[in-house]
């Protein structure tokens, strides 16, 4: 784990996207090759399940370390990250004992299998043993949390460079059901045996900032709706169904509702798309659909509360031929063509296509985005293919304005990690006659500059101290950005929305003029 | 009975003395525990700090009424004696004992426990109420020997060297950089410096203090033949314009903060050196013992927390009010001297 220590310390400390995939190529070209595997699998988010709780692996590390565990919780709330906060507050080790990196995952591994009297010493005995700036990769493989900066984009193309082997066909090779303890490094190089349930890298779109005009031709471009569902692929191979999230997450038991596609899809059929909440002829709200997610099982009242329904919008394979170097405009007529042949009773259509003759009528049907449970549009231009991953140019999203209100900040709290030492988790409030009503937490969308202000603010204004979170006088206004409303019990607004974020500091306005809670309420009629 | 020190809006006070110890207001007649900006403020109407601190403070605050006094050297003011002592912060800097009727206080100001080879070494001193910063007052921070520090230094120096690399080494000019300058060994390249930089080793040098050879940055220096050089420089100056102009270069930022990842990674620096002038958890709380204080205020820093784990060690502590204390500590990495 030396070296994958000193690779994880060298990524930390620059910024530079080419030294840091320099440094990946040099781990990927003189690592142990079950080490390479896994250093692929902790950047593409295979990490290793958890094997002890946080609160476990707090308690232990305090008692470690000598101190009471409130000492603990200041420290952590200062450093911002559990594994770190263990890492600084262990006593310096008292022997060294050299593991590789395959080694120390094993040793996690196995702790799953113990009792917590185990767990516990031998999760003492590396602590003690381990050399000092080993400590936080161990750590961070023992709380799962794994993560640096380096997106599976960069770790593929230096995978691309210590190999010679091309980007996109590592890409490929790299998606799906794959584990890392059991696979061997020449799976990724050398010709791979066929997986039927491996899923395609995904496409996806970059914001459009601004009009379309500048995308030229109406006449080239194809508009859908943009959804607010979860993205997946549809995969039927062999006969068997696959669905795969975008975060490459098997869901195929998650939605027992596409089950019977096997028995209408031709093998050597993947869909790319979005699942939704359906109400028979659009999709329900977010929020329906959440219900489902994070639970093991699927109930009967979820299946008919918030039935699934397959919206398709890209064909990348048909009758086992990969589709994606096609133009969209083919792959959507074959799409197209394919679902007309199903029984409409299957969960499963086209998502379908936004008509417009200029980029005028195109605007107009933007703003009715709301109506069709949409977060607006997306572009994509009839001549590309299917792409790998984030690429400018083929395909954009063009989402509605967001929601906004004028709030009143009468809370905040220090920030972690990065902003430690700074005010940025805030508590805004609405005005509800000569008082006012607290509705939503906000934490983002100010320039560093802004929160230094802040801060700076909060500390010679504090009124109360509750723990970490400081009340304020109701002085400053915000504008409050947010993507949609829903009505909430569990809050004493009534309302709960969704990615709320601070739009702008509203210098220029007193709490006398914040928004009011009558208002909120009419957004929530209107949107919610 | 009047307490020996009081804590007011201009700063500590000493009512058997008339006098303040680092005070942020104007006053007549101010004790300097050392030459950092958030100690040593303009406009003072008499100043009294250590012989060694007074070339750097006069450098900085222009003409000022200023009296020197050597370390442990006793001084009647009013009806009270006052003495400085080493703190080992920087050099020159002191902590302040005052004594009325056999009542002794000391105000750290800024310390280390360290010696770093540079700076008169801290002294503990025995007294009934100590006067404390807390800067690195949590159990997080924890230096390596100097000694290593100045092993790692070496190695990133050597290794942007081989790499046709300029080392930019960020650290505050008054202290950190010249004990940063006293690790390295010239014998490794050439050692550049900032302007700023500079004007502080010539001081330092023209009172004695050992400082190897170094050549100011001047609009004459050849910018892109300095590939094996390590240049000293503010913080501010790291990735600037100015910095730019050397070419591929390699930055690494000398600081306690350093400790913590997400600081390291928001100053944006390459590399981060823990190195810290001020004492950490361990050396705040031996610092404490040794002085046999039953007494103690905490000021600067962690002050909250600090306060509380003292209290639990059975100790009587309190923390400094926010008003008169500043509360500083949270934003210090972008102060000069809190590091
Ligand atoms: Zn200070
Ligand atoms: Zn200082």
């Amino acid at each position: 784990m030396k070296s994958f220590s000193a690779l994880f310390s060298a990524i930390d400390a620059t910024t530079s996207t080419t030294a840091k995939i320099a440094h990946l190529a040099a781990y990927f070209q003189s690592a142990p090759e079950p080490d390479r595997v896994w250093c692929i699998a902790l950047f593409s988010g295979r990490r290793p399940k958890r094997a002890v709780t946080t609160t476990k692996l707090t308690e232990w590390a305090t008692e470690a370390a000598g101190i009471a565990p409130w000492l603990f919780e200041e420290s952590y709330a200062v450093t911002g990250d559990l594994a770190e906060t263990i890492a600084l507050l262990l006593p310096p080790p008292e022997g060294t004992i050299h593991l590789t990196l395959t080694e120390a995952i094993k040793e996690v591994q196995s702790l799953h299998a113990e009792e917590d009297a185990q767990r516990k010493a031998r999760v003492l005995a590396l602590w003690a043993t381990l050399p000092e700036d080993q400590r936080l990769v161990f750590n961070k493989l023992l709380t799962g949390g794994f993560r640096l900066g380096v997106s599976r984009k960069l770790m593929t193309r230096a995978l691309a460079q210590a190999t010679g082997l091309d980007e996109a066909t590592l890409a490929h090779r790299l998606m799906g059901a794959w584990e890392p303890a059991s696979t061997p490094w020449d799976a990724f190089t050398e010709e791979a045996s066929e997986d039927v349930s491996r899923p395609y890298p995904f496409a996806l779109a970059h914001g459009l900032e601004g009009a379309p005009e500048s995308l030229g031709a109406p006449e080239e471009w194809q508009a859908e709706w943009k959804w607010d569902g979860i993205r997946g692929q549809i995969i039927v191979r062999n006969g068997a169904l696959h669905i795969w999230s975008r975060g490459e997450e098997l869901m195929t038991d998650r939605f027992p509702e596409f089950a019977p596609l096997p028995d209408f899809l031709p093998n050597g059929t993947v869909l790319d798309g979005e699942i939704v909440a359906w109400d028979g002829s659009k999709p329900l709200p977010f929020a329906a659909l959440q219900t489902r997610i994070g639970r093991k099982s699927v109930t009967k009242k979820a299946l008919s509360e918030a039935p699934a329904h397959f919206l398709a919008y890209d064909l990348l394979e048909t009758g086992g031929t990969d589709l994606r170097s096609a133009p969209l405009s083919r792959r959507r007529a074959k799409l197209d063509r394919l679902l007309a042949t199903l029984p409409s009773t299957l969960p499963i259509s086209p998502s379908p296509l936004v008509p417009f003759t200029s980029w005028e009528s195109l605007a107009e049907a933007r703003a009715k985005a709301r109506e069709a449970q949409a977060e607006g549009l997306m572009l994509k231009r009839r001549e590309s293919p299917y792409f790998i991953g984030r690429k400018k140019g083929d395909w954009w999203k063009w989402k509605l304005d967001p929601l906004t209100i004028d709030a009143v900040m009468i809370y905040a709290q220090a920030g972690h990690g990065r902003r430690a030492n700074l005010f940025t988790d805030f508590t805004f409030a609405v005005r509800d006659g000569n008082s006012l009503v607290p509705f939503t937490k906000a934490y983002s969308g100010l320039t560093d500059a802004e929160f230094r202000e802040i801060t700076q603010w909060v500390r010679k204004n504090t009124l109360e101290r509750f723990g970490p979170v400081r009340s304020v006088p109701a002085h400053h206004v915000f504008e409050i950005a947010f993507e949609g409303i829903q009505r909430s019990t569990r809050h004493k607004s009534g309302v709960a929305l969704r990615f709320p974020r601070m739009l702008r500091w509203r210098h220029d306005k007193t709490p006398d003029q914040a928004d009011t809670l009558a208002h909120l309420h009419e957004l929530l009629a209107q949107y919610g | 009975m009047t307490p020996v020190l009081t804590f007011t809006d201009k700063g500590i006070y000493c009512p058997a003395g008339d006098f303040f110890i680092d005070p942020w207001k104007r006053v007549d007649r101010a004790l300097i525990t050392h030459g950092h900006a958030d100690h040593a403020r303009p406009g003072m109407g008499r100043y009294l700090a250590t012989e060694a601190a007074l070339p750097v403070m006069s450098m900085r605050l222009g003409t000022i009424q200023a009296e020197g006094i050597r370390y442990g050297e006793r001084r009647r003011i009013g009806d009270a004696t006052v003495s400085f002592h080493p703190a080992g912060h920087v050099p020159g800097s002191a902590q302040i004992r005052v004594e009325v009727g056999g009542e002794i206080w000391v105000v750290s100001g800024d310390y280390k426990i360290e010696n770093d080879g540079f700076s008169e070494p801290f002294e503990p001193v025995t007294c009934h109420s100590f006067i404390t910063e807390s800067t690195f007052g949590l159990p997080v921070f924890r230096w390596e020997p100097q000694a290593h520090i100045a092993a790692q230094l070496s190695r990133w120096w050597a290794t942007n060297a081989a790499e046709v690399r300029v080392s930019f080494l960020g650290a505050y000019s008054l202290g950190k950089a010249q004990r940063l300058l006293s690790m390295l060994d010239p014998a490794q390249g050439p050692i550049l410096t900032h302007s700023a930089i500079e004007a502080t080793n010539d001081v330092l040098r023209a009172q004695g203090y050992a400082l190897p050879p170094t050549q100011r940055i001047t609009p004459e220096t050849d910018r892109k033949a300095q590939s094996g050089a390590i240049i000293l420089c503010p913080p501010s100056a790291l990735g600037s314009a100015w910095a730019k102009r050397f070419g591929p270069s390699s930055e690494a930022m000398a600081s306690g903060w350093m400790r913590l990842r997400g600081i390291r990674r928001r100053r944006g620096a390459d590399t981060g050196f823990v190195i810290s002038d001020h004492a950490d958890w361990p050396g705040l709380l031996s610092a404490i013992k040794d002085t046999s204080a039953e007494n103690i205020y905490v000021t600067h820093g962690y002050t909250d927390i600090f306060a509380r784990h003292l209290t639990e060690l059975g100790l009587n502590a309190a923390v400094v009010p926010t008003e008169f204390g500043g509360e500083t500590g949270a934003d210090a990495p972008e102060l000069e001297g809190e590091a």
